[in-house]
């Protein structure tokens, strides 16, 4: 490394040199944005969640447990019986988690085979087949969702066509159901899952899969053993970006689920927004999810070093 | 010829300059920051306030008592001059030290301020706040659905067949436990454990007859025909009524929910002279009645019902029938109360 600067016939090696010493300096910038504006709003979450609540929304500067002891235990209704394990929490946590695998798999198994389909596509088409994934994506998401919810109520159109088809008599409901939710998470999340497949497919060498086919493998072979294995990144990278955002979402479960019941994002919301004003609880359910996402990056992160050993 | 004319052309730039000079002073010296409900002031009333006194306005809006509460606590006070809060949200904001207090004679509209509102239980002799609208919180039913009679709290906590599985109630404890109250005829914000305890299983029994919990949308549903019942302020009820719902509002037997939104003068309000200003021309009865006709709610001032369109006069949402009790305000709990019904809301919604 040291000698690179006395190299300059190498173009890499010259670009490298250019930045010799200045590139902590221009990193400063990233650094200052994600230092100022998430990992110190971050920390304030985390030392606010070890606080003690002020009545009404806010914090008195006295440290406390509550707010974990609040998710963890149940006292009853009055606070006054022999502590027991709270399950309200976690099932409003189980819920989210379940609902956001839920989307996360449904949008693998419409969004694989649509990226694959694009990537092999020939070059000069594959950018319009991602513009036409894009285009509904332009409309801000709120508008998006509002209109789904006019799609699918009993009086909108899905159901007026499935009866003027003769294939139901009364309405089905659909909205304010969890079918709803999913419906919701699923088409907002979808390019999220289709974009990296796509990326990761479009890079594949498909003389691998003819490689596949002479020696005699069978088309689901070549798919299970070659294709998954070498597209795996983008397909973990795709779960990610829509396990995570779905497991926060609470557009979709309050429009269209009807917010008859919490899930993790508006639990947290309610702490802050609503008549609870419990702020450290608030916190401490956010630093709670907070880890699940980081455990999950880490699961990740094993899987992508994982990969990279075996493929040395 | 030339010396007088290029004299006078010199004396209008001047006075051009002087005159941009002074509305630059006046604008950078005279703002007012409002804190709002969400379509809750007309557009053409604040042009009006600007032309009227030469104050700049800017308005931020919020969509609940607690999330203005919540970004007042997280550091927003001291940038507004004034907000709208309601009834209890009054009470609660003086408790918490974030209001500031006039003297009645800085208002010259004090006088119009009608009788009964003249000096509330949340801000006596009102020293902090004046009357902005007021109007109930009960329900709509859909006449297409139900024919009987709606006039009690039975259609959101123990409806007939035909409305269970379609009723909306909004997502605000406040409101909705209050209702349940009225309905079981106990005490707001008791301790008691029975009386508690009741509350819990009847809403839990409640839940589910419930569509939706659904407060911005609490016009939408009923419109849309997606909940025969929905709770609802009664302004919003006559909006729904006029896009074509064919629903009735009910003043219940056992009582519904009673409100009172008031412009107060907020601690620490950078420009205190404009919001005295705008609490003044929000008294003018003329003001007054504009906010009413645009919002559909009543005014709190004398002399507005002059100004009030014909739907505000004749609308049955307004005006409650003979022989109706009157609206329940909602009270400010105490802590341990409050930690109690809490604890409840979440146990509904779980």
């Amino acid at each position: 490394m040291a000698g690179l600067p006395s190299q300059p016939s190498s173009e890499g090696k010259l670009s490298a040199g250019v930045f010799d010493g200045i590139a902590i300096r221009l990193l400063a910038p990233s650094w200052l944005m994600i230092g100022f504006f998430l990992l110190l709003p971050v920390a304030m979450m985390l030392v606010y969640s070890f606080l003690t609540k002020e009545f009404r929304g806010g914090v008195i500067w006295e440290p406390s447990l509550a707010a974990y002891d609040q998710f963890i235990f149940d006292r009853g209704l009055f606070g006054d019986e022999p502590p027991v394990i709270e399950w309200t929490y976690i099932t409003i946590f189980g819920r989210s988690i379940w609902q956001a695998a839920l989307a996360t798999v449904l949008c693998l198994i419409i969004g694989f085979p649509t990226a694959y389909y694009i990537a092999t596509r020939p070059a000069n088409t594959r950018g319009v087949w991602l513009f036409l994934i894009t285009i509904p994506y332009w409309v801000n998401l709120l508008i998006r969702t509002v209109s789904m919810k006019f799609l699918i109520r009993d009086t909108g159109p899905l159901n007026q066509f499935l009866i003027s088809t003769g294939m139901i008599d009364s309405p089905i409901h659909i909205v304010n159901t969890n079918f709803a939710v999913q419906l919701g998470l699923f088409y907002s999340y979808l390019p999220f899952m289709v974009l990296p497949i796509y990326a990761a497919v479009e890079r594949y060498n498909f003389a691998l899969s003819e490689a596949a086919f002479d020696l005699y493998a069978s088309r689901w072979t070549t798919l299970r053993k070659i294709l998954i294995p070498v597209v795996k990144p983008g397909i973990i990278a795709g779960c990610i970006l829509v396990f995570i955002p779905s497991l926060g979402a609470f557009l979709a479960p309050d429009l269209l689920g009807g917010a008859k019941t919490f899930m993790i994002g508006s639990l947290i919301e309610e702490q802050f927004k609503g008549s609870a004003g419990n702020w450290p609880f608030g916190a401490a359910a956010s630093m709670i999810l907070l880890s699940m996402v980081l455990l999950v990056l880490m699961f990740y992160a094993r899987q992508q070093t994982r990969a990279g050993n075996g493929a040395r | 010829m030339k010396n007088p004319f290029r004299q006078k052309s010199f004396q209008l730039g001047a006075a051009f300059l002087a005159a941009a000079l002074a509305t630059g002073t006046a604008n950078s010296a005279e703002k007012l920051s409002i804190y709002h409900w969400f379509e809750y002031i007309p557009q053409e009333l604040l042009n009006k306030f600007t032309e009227e006194t030469g104050i700049e306005v800017t308005m931020d809006t919020f969509d609940s008592n607690e999330a203005m509460l919540a970004s007042l606590k997280a550091g927003s006070l001291g940038t507004y001059d004034v907000a709208v809060p309601s009834d209890y949200m009054v009470k609660i904001l003086l408790e918490s030290d974030m209001l500031q207090s006039f003297e009645s004679s800085e208002l010259k509209n004090f006088d119009n301020i009608d009788g009964p509102w003249k000096d509330p239980s949340f801000d006596p002799g009102r020293k902090h706040s004046v009357p902005y609208q007021w109007g109930t919180t009960s329900f709509a039913v859909n006449r297409d659905v139900f024919s009987g009679d709606i006039h009690t709290t039975d259609m959101l906590f123990d409806p007939p067949a035909e409305l269970q599985g379609k009723i909306n109630v909004l997502d605000s404890q406040g409101e909705l436990i209050l209702m349940a109250q009225l309905h079981l005829g106990i005490e707001q914000c008791s301790t008691n454990r029975d009386d508690v305890k009741k509350l819990d299983a009847l809403l839990q029994a409640s839940k589910q007859h419930w569509v939706s919990f659904n407060s911005d949308g609490a016009k939408d549903v009923l419109v849309s025909g997606d909940a025969a019942v929905g709770q609802i302020f009664n302004g919003f009820a006559t909006k729904a009524r006029e896009e074509g719902a064919n629903i009735e509002y009910a003043f219940p037997k056992e009582g519904y929910v009673a409100w009172m939104d008031n412009v107060v003068l907020l601690k620490d309000a950078p420009n205190r002279a404009s919001a005295i200003a705008f609490m003044d021309f929000m008294l003018n009865p003329e003001n007054a009645a504009a906010v009413s006709n645009y919002a559909q709610y009543k005014a709190g001032v004398t002399g507005a019902e002059a100004f009030f369109e014909d739907t505000i006069k004749n609308s049955p949402e307004l005006n409650a029938p003979e022989g109706a009790p009157d609206g329940t305000f909602v009270q400010a709990c105490n802590q341990e109360a409050q930690a109690l019904y809490d604890a409840v809301w979440t146990r509904l919604k779980k």
